[in-house]
């Protein structure tokens, strides 16, 4: 081969970078590892971290996904594929693409749908820069952010959007409910507002009053983008029909279907919206059309609103999907159909209600939001979350998600916890059994009865 | 067909969902759903079967050479997948307790300090999802350091003519105006056009090195000195990084922000189109501004390092950190590279794309940039045959698809006309890329001799060439119950 | 590019302009430009009641590989649009010059005009782009 180029050295070919920038060789990489070795070092690392039994959500949950899902997703033909820039020959990935964009309008009652954006969060950034470019009958770059909407989903997208003059109102969220008032919008009406982001659940997993947040926006010329959970939607209202005409924008978290935990990632953001905001969304979209034989086919389309046409003008500088969580999804959507998905959801709902009962049979515990709830539910102890969560984590429980940093409003002694349908009523007896422990030992403690330790 | 073609009231994959009927619900029926969503009602055996089948319909590199460039579709080893998803890493909750956490931070502060050394870079953060995102997390930062210092004037980023759309896009989603610099004949930017560019408007410079005209810039030295004079800061596009890895360093070209995808160089998965993986690396002057989180490693514990812990970070960019599995893959694919192995990546990749270019040119293709190295890529342009044969570069990447390779990128750059941008990578062997040039060189003769052949490609697909027009037009982006 | 209307003035970017003689013009993109661009699938237009100023971009058309952004050629306020395009965007191919216009103005500064190309001035353009 070098005969061919017509160098003596593999080192020559590297003779137009200038001498003075060469760097002469890493030093403190390690030495290569065989795939035995770093498989024996991945173990170790890995089942150090144990196998908690996990009662924390917070926008990641812990679903059982069917064994076909990555069995299939983890083919080498979908898993070592790229983008479908030449659709002939990835007519599998479109297709796919095409059945993902259909599951996900029929979930959510919207009429179109994108190929997936990087994660929930990511998403909703999309959306408000989304809303800002189409409405056009707002010129104010203000958004409505409720205070309830998961704060790590407030601060990503305040940093996506803040450099383009896009400015985040928070609503507060009332105190009894957990949820945004709608007699809170009252002092912004006739103010220019460009859109009102309302999720559902929100972050405490309550219910929102979604009909009368959407109708308030539609009425003060806002746009409404909802934040949803994909799998309450299997029980929930879909956005498509909240109000009296729906949300325009819609987007949240796909992890639920099918994307394992995973430390947060990758997981995938959907993002869906009405015909006419089709050409102001961001990220690959496929479309149906026909071969030159008449035969049906997907290939990507719209493309003159992405980066690689549109340059500086393009509605994102987005540029992949999360193909690989997508296909996973759809499978998986694919595998449980609406009744299948309307029974994780029912067993989510049972079990949290369940999980409620027996934490707060114990003195001293007690829910703190009044209204109902899909999956998660806000518990005020009697000690420290910070102390509750340490004690169990060292028995191999992980109790929930501490507020005190994102809500200090709340005080230290607020918890979200969360139960999904994996959760089996053994499991939540050994959570109970270990904080009732807790407060009574601690009880005992501040009587004075015990030293402290 | 559709899944959703295959649909049949009532059937189920039933041991797939929880067994318990939907019973009361504590959800008020005014939040409630009136009708269960229109998914497809289909078998277990169905949906695997269906699927496995559309797989069938794809190229990839576990089935077909793939010499995209640009997006270095090398070998994924089956091992990084497989320890990527060990049961304690792929149940992990991202909000899980540090006791919960200490081999994964491991994992991630090993190759947080892998990509320090190799990149030449003081600090890096890992949690940028996708090279577009580290992109935008770089120009962020180059925004915070001048907003920081009161220097609020530099509104403009220059950007190479050849660069990725990335590239803007990202500078303007950061609130910055976008200036174009032209590129010289040999491939390299145009210094004098970009001396002129600069000015105390200038924020800053994107590049990518080597370019996507797949040559190194040799006045790299030039103008960093250059932009560092102007008082703005260069950002380096690591999309050809794997060109250069342990032989010449973002770092030493001086380079102030990197973003790295881990999805090309590190061979992470391309999933038909993602997850990546875009972490940054930074100077000293950056360093309080990188994203968050950051692993830290404190004594014999390692811990996140948060908002609350970097008050003057551009702040979190994803819910969680970023694409942790695809992260992992990454740190394991490093270590079974080592310190050695990252060097031959480079030289490999940059041989088989030396050998492909001069192979085509005896063979009477035309090159881009005839009297340059190639790095790890190249470009050939077919003006000629679109002039003189009426075939153009579409219709030679159609061809290609028959013959069982993917086609390159084509037409990018775009200042390139008819071109195709090769990257065979280092994984494949001799036999492939004889047998790639092969194919072109047959093509070649079938569009000489019977040109509507290649025009017509593919043929031999399960579908022939797609009408884009019609798909644009007549806008049909999801099945809809009940329509046929 | 023999039948480039001399009635009509010109753009060094592409857009034509005729003046209809009641302080407004009709605008749209020459027939070499839409020839570049190849087959039309959207166009982005303005709102009436809109003003422009010259030379800014007030709408887009869109081809399945590139978009490209329409500047007025003279300034004032968007009396009129060409609401066919919206179902029918290959009217541009089809009849640049024609059923394909764009939108019309109603001038605030008519001798903006004059800055503007004549036939023969735009051919000379658009040769040289072809080269």
């Amino acid at each position: 081969m070098l005969e061919v180029i017509g160098v003596s050295s593999i080192e020559q070919l590297f003779d137009e970078i200038p001498a003075e920038l060469r760097f002469d060789g890493l030093k403190d990489a390690p030495d290569a590892m065989s795939e035995m070795e770093v498989a024996q070092l991945m173990q170790q690392r890995a089942q150090a971290d144990g196998q908690p039994l996990c009662f924390i959500g917070a926008g990641a949950y812990d679903h059982h996904i069917p064994a076909a899902v990555w069995e299939i997703a983890g083919r080498g033909e979908f898993y070592t594929a790229y983008t479908p820039y030449q659709a002939e020959a990835s007519q599998g990935t479109l297709q796919l693409l095409y059945e993902y964009q259909s599951m996900m309008t029929a979930l959510t009652a919207m009429d179109v749908s994108n190929a997936s954006l990087y994660d929930g969060a990511s998403a909703l950034a999309e959306a408000v820069l989304m809303a800002v470019r189409a409405n056009r009958k707002s010129k104010s770059k203000r958004v409505l952010v409720p205070r309830s909407l998961h704060p790590a989903y407030r601060r990503v997208t305040h940093n996506i959007v803040r450099n383009q003059g896009i400015e985040l109102v928070e609503l507060p969220f009332d105190r009894n409910g957990g949820h945004t008032d709608p007699a809170a919008l009252e002092q912004f009406v006739g103010e220019d507002i460009a859109a009102l982001v309302i999720p559902q659940p929100n972050f405490f997993g309550v219910l929102e009053e979604v009909d009368a947040l959407t109708d308030w926006a539609h009425a003060n010329q806002a746009m409404a983008i909802a934040v949803v959970n994909p799998v309450a939607l299997a029980l929930l209202q879909p956005p498509g029909e909240w109000g009296s005409n729906g949300v325009d924008i819609c987007c949240g978290e796909g992890q639920p279907l099918g994307a394992p935990l995973s430390s947060g990632g990758p997981y995938f953001g959907f993002l869906c919206c009405r015909q006419a905001h089709v050409r102001q969304m961001p990220g690959r979209i496929v479309g149906k059309t026909l071969d030159l034989d008449g035969k049906p086919g997907f290939t990507l389309t719209l493309q003159a609103r992405e980066q690689h046409i549109r340059r500086s003008k393009a509605t994102s500088n987005i540029c992949t999907n999360q193909g690989l969580m997508v296909t996973a999804a759809t499978i998986h959507m694919a595998l449980l159909g609406g009744e299948g998905m309307e029974r994780v959801a029912a067993g989510c709902s049972a079990n949290i209600g369940l999980l409620t009962d027996m934490l707060t049979g114990i003195s001293g515990v007690e829910t703190l939001f009044e209204r109902p709830v899909f999956h998660e539910q806000v518990v005020r102890m009697p000690l420290l979350v910070k102390d509750v969560l340490r004690t169990l984590s060292a028995h191999n429980i992980q109790g929930g998600y501490d507020l005190s940093t994102d809500y200090p409003e709340l005080g230290g002694d607020a918890v979200l916890i969360c139960a999904t349908e994996k959760r089996t009523r053994v499991e939540m007896e050994r959570f109970r059994e270990k904080l009732e422990r807790l407060v009574q030992m601690q009880g005992m403690k501040s009587c004075g009865a015990m030293p402290d330790a | 067909m559709l899944i959703q073609e295959q649909s049949r009231e009532g059937r189920r994959a039933s041991s797939q969902a929880p067994l318990q009927q939907v019973g009361q619900l504590s959800i008020p029926a005014r939040f409630r759903r009136r009708s269960q969503p229109a998914l497809p009602e289909v078998s277990e055996m169905q949906v695997v079967r269906h699927y496995t089948r559309l797989s069938q319909k794809n190229f990839s590199i576990d089935t077909h050479f793939y010499p995209l460039g640009s997006c270095t579709m090398k070998y994924n080893p089956r091992g990084c997948n497989t320890l990527a998803m060990l049961p304690g890493f792929l149940g992990r909750h991202p909000e899980a307790p540090e006791n919960h956490s200490q081999g994964f931070l491991a994992c991630m502060h090993d190759l947080q300090e892998s990509l320090k050394e190799i990149t030449g870079m003081r600090a890096v953060c890992l949690s940028p999802a996708a090279g577009s995102q580290g992109e935008f997390a770089g120009v962020a930062m180059i925004r915070a350091y001048h907003d920081a210092r009161g220097d609020t004037a530099r509104s403009e980023i220059l950007v190479p003519d050849a660069a990725h759309g990335t590239n803007p896009a990202s500078a303007v989603m950061c609130g910055y105006k976008v200036r174009e610099i032209p590129t010289g004949p040999e491939g390299d930017i145009d210094v004098d056009a970009l001396r002129q560019a600069l000015g105390p408007q200038t924020a800053g410079i994107m590049l990518t090195n080597p370019s996507t005209l797949g040559v190194f810039d040799r006045c790299i030295g030039e103008i960093a000195g250059l932009v560092h004079e102007a008082g703005g800061l260069l950002y380096y596009d690591g999309a050809n990084l794997n060109a250069i890895l342990g032989k010449v360093r973002p770092g030493d070209m001086g380079f102030d922000v990197i973003h790295i995808n881990l999805h090309k160089t590190f061979s992470t998965p391309h999933g038909g189109g993602g997850p990546g993986a875009g972490p940054v690396g930074v100077s000293a002057r950056l360093e309080p501004y990188l994203p968050v989180p950051m692993v830290q490693k404190e004594g014999d514990s390692y811990r996140w390092l948060t908002e609350q812990d970097r008050p003057d970070s551009i702040g979190r960019l994803s819910a969680f950190a970023g694409n942790a599995g695809i992260l992992l893959r990454a740190f394991v694919y490093a270590r079974m590279l080592g310190r050695d192995g990252m060097a031959r990546v480079a030289e490999y990749s940059t041989l088989n794309a030396n050998y492909m270019l001069k192979k085509l040119q005896k063979a009477g293709f035309e090159a881009a940039y005839p009297n340059r190295r190639a790095t790890h890529e190249f470009i050939i342009t077919l003006r000629r045959e679109a002039r003189a044969l009426g075939v153009n570069t579409m219709d030679y990447a159609k061809r290609l698809l028959d013959y069982g390779f993917h086609a390159p990128t084509t037409y990018f750059p775009l200042l390139v006309p008819e071109c195709l941008l090769i990257e065979p990578t280092e994984s494949e062997d001799k036999d492939t890329l004889d047998a790639f040039i092969e194919a072109l060189i047959t093509i070649e003769e079938e569009a000489e001799s019977d040109p509507e052949l290649v025009k017509g490609a593919p043929h031999t697909l399960p579908v022939k060439r797609l009408d884009d027009v019609r798909a644009a037009r007549e806008l049909d982006l999801a099945w809809k119950p009940g329509a046929e | 590019m023999s039948n480039l209307p001399t009635e009509l003035k010109y753009a060094k970017s592409h857009e034509w302009a005729r003046d209809e003689g009641d302080g407004t013009i009709t605008v749209g993109i020459t027939d070499h430009a839409q020839d570049q661009l190849g087959d039309l699938v959207f166009v982005d237009l303005p709102e009436e009641g809109d003003s422009v100023d010259a030379g800014t971009d007030c709408a887009v058309v869109e081809s399945v590989k590139a978009a490209s952004d329409i500047y007025t050629p003279a300034s004032g306020e968007i009396v009129a649009v060409n609401t066919a395009l919206a179902d029918s965007p290959e009217l541009v191919n089809a009849s640049a010059f024609g059923d394909g216009w764009l939108f019309k103005v109603k001038m605030s500064d008519p001798s903006e005009l004059d800055n503007l190309l004549d036939a023969d001035g735009y051919q000379a353009v658009a040769a040289a782009e072809e080269h």
